[in-house]
């Protein structure tokens, strides 16, 4: 099994205005640890560098300062190729993150025979059908053949799945991976995740901007304002007790069916103006921390 | 606050999933996404492919069949006649013999032309652009500068610098092939921009695949469309680029096209005498195969713009829904 530890990541992009350059940094000092069995939620607005911090995990994105240490049981730290096979992730968009050119078992197959889990052509197809079975895709034989665009956006997001567990991965960073599906499919798919995760003992990094799905689904929460953590927790704590106000924020903005009828007043609502993503609440240690400790630390 | 429901154990599978499983007893028949890459069979297609596929057998057999092109006769500037079907030129040659090769001619250099300039752009649309960075700057830097070169006159400099006696067949095809592929890069490259910073090109890096690997497997064959239109107007302009080449006297020393039978046509007096079957047929030959290969390409449109081949089939739908029920009318 893998734990994942990020440090103090930083991720600055260049933007030009004009003829000048300015730096924009969309993550700024987020440290959090991802181990074997535990689903971690990182919650926050578009633009607060969730799909950033996914992209530097998964090797498409370098940060521009800060470590990220992945680790086996034993201590041994990973890198490389084995990189690649221990840390995987799936797409928000199943539109898009499937080849239309391809058919699945293309998608599926070559991960396996990327890292050496299947040989030879036989046993390649039938490591494919035992993928797509497990991610309840069946016919899995009938919808090997298939090519994208004849499956729903439920069943590519399985298909998403399957490739992602291909190389036979232990730390699972799942982009948002029910934002693009219709909301009826939406608990089947976090299911699987979550029966997968028990099954494998994954770690998995779920990314979302629903704070429902988000306790629901994961043990620690982290949200994410502006690129900075502002409030860390355990699920149940940082929903039922907020103490940052954009995290009050973000609750007030999922519907509940308890506050039907009632008016929100301003008085509130916290106001958007004043949020101050330099101070970080922590469930762990019941108190308020600073941006710059956390920097230095 | 947390208002969904779990159900004990089991994953809910969608309810697509479920239709599919049960409408799908059998394993499919697989479908080849090449096949989905094909163009629709219209009549304008049909007559484009007629076209070519006519004018390249006249100019692949047409050549044994015939006599030599080349054997001076007596009967100079005779017209179509049963003996000699084009009639003849004005020392006397078979003009149906010499139409025969010089198609062939002509197609050749098309051919090669077409390969090459279509590899040329696919190796400074596509590479530098997945590289990124300072080798897209340079690659498009690059085309950029091939753009802006004004092409027949840089042609007729280059075939006129290198003497008539090494004017190959080759040596024309290379001139016309390094003066076209530069704007076919450019539509590459803007194609290969997109797809490249798609979630499945992405995806497929997560894998863990090696860079060549993306860009023959991934991001080529979704710019097999784009390619294909391209290699057919670097054909036609190979073609015509050459005849007008070959009509200055500047074209291949060694083999005989097309605009090298206008040429001898046009210095011969053909027009002034009324010579039609000498310059008529080769002209009507080009024409024609461009004709043949636009109606190709406009098919091949269909399949790059999206919002063309939904209007086919549309069109389609509706008219096999207005024959059901006209049938059902009938059985009523």
């Amino acid at each position: 099994m893998t734990s994942v530890e990020v440090a103090n990541l930083v991720k600055e992009f260049t933007v030009r205005k004009g003829l000048a350059r300015e730096k924009f940094r969309a993550v700024d000092q987020v440290s959090f640890t991802l181990v074997p069995g535990r689903t971690v939620a990182l919650v926050g607005e578009s633009g607060s560098g969730k799909s950033t911090i996914a992209r530097i995990l998964a090797r498409l994105e370098k940060p521009t300062s800060g470590q990220i240490n992945v680790a086996l049981d034993d201590g041994t730290p990973v890198g490389g190729s084995m990189y690649r096979r221990q840390v995987q992730m799936v797409f928000q968009d199943p539109f898009a993150s499937l080849n239309p050119f391809h058919s699945i078992e293309h998608h599926i197959a070559r991960p396996l025979q990327i890292h050496h889990r299947a040989k030879g052509a036989e046993q390649t197809h039938e490591r494919v059908v035992q993928m797509l079975e497990r991610v309840n895709l069946e016919p899995a034989a009938d919808f090997a053949q298939r090519r994208p665009h004849e499956l729903s956006g439920g069943q590519r997001q399985r298909v998403a799945i399957a490739r992602a567990l291909a190389p036979g991965a232990s730390v699972v960073i799942a982009d948002e991976p029910v934002s693009m599906l219709d909301v009826s499919i939406r608990l089947g798919v976090l299911n699987l995740l979550g029966r997968l995760q028990r099954e494998d003992h994954l770690a998995v990094l779920y990314i979302t901007h629903d704070l429902a799905t988000a306790r629901h689904f994961s043990d620690e929460i982290l949200v994410l304002y502006k690129g900075r953590i502002v409030e860390r927790g355990p699920a149940d704590d940082v929903i039922l007790d907020p103490h940052h106000d954009y995290t009050r924020l973000l609750a007030l903005a999922a519907p509940d069916p308890e506050r039907l009828g009632k008016v929100v007043s301003s008085e509130n609502v916290p106001d958007r103006s004043t949020l101050d993503n330099s101070i970080c609440y922590n469930h762990f240690t019941a108190s308020w921390e600073e941006a710059e400790v956390r920097a230095t630390a | 606050m947390t208002n969904i429901v779990q159900p004990a154990g089991v994953d809910t599978v969608d309810s697509t999933a479920q239709l599919a499983a049960i409408r799908g007893g059998g394993p499919r028949k697989s479908r080849s996404a090449l096949r989905l890459m094909l163009p629709t069979p219209t009549p304008w297609l049909i007559t484009g492919l007629t076209l070519i596929g006519g004018i390249a057998l006249f100019g692949i057999v047409g050549p044994y069949f015939t006599m030599d092109p080349t054997e001076i006769r007596n009967i100079g500037l005779t017209g179509p006649s049963a003996e000699h079907i084009l009639g003849t030129t004005q020392t006397g040659q078979d003009v149906f013999a010499q139409l025969a090769l010089a198609t062939r001619g002509s197609l050749e250099i098309g051919l090669i032309v077409g390969v090459l300039a279509t590899v040329l752009s696919a190796i400074f649309g596509i590479l530098g652009t997945y590289i990124g960075g300072f080798a897209d700057e340079a690659f498009s830097l690059f085309s950029n500068v091939f753009l802006v070169i004004p092409g027949l006159p840089l042609v007729i400099v280059i075939s006129g610098f290198v003497p008539p006696e090494s004017r190959g067949l080759w040596t024309i095809a290379v001139v016309l092939a390094i003066t076209s592929w530069a704007g076919s890069a450019r539509v590459l490259r803007a194609q290969t921009l997109s797809i490249r910073s798609r979630d499945y090109v992405s995806a497929s890096r997560v894998a863990g695949e090696r860079a060549w690997r993306v860009i023959a497997v991934e991001i080529l064959p979704n710019l097999l469309p784009v390619l294909a239109s391209q290699f057919v107007f670097a054909v036609i302009a190979a073609i015509l680029g050459e005849a007008g080449l070959s009509f200055l006297g500047l074209g291949a020393s060694n083999s005989s096209t097309l605009g090298t039978m206008l040429f001898y046509a046009q210095n011969g007096f053909a027009l002034p005498l009324g010579a039609w079957w000498w310059f008529g047929p080769p002209g009507l030959i080009i024409a024609l195969f461009g004709m043949g290969l636009s109606l190709v390409n406009f098919s091949i449109d269909e399949i790059i713009n999206p919002k063309l081949k939904n209007v086919r089939q549309h069109k389609k739908r509706t008219k096999v829904a207005a024959k059901a029920a006209r049938r059902k009318e009938r059985t009523r």
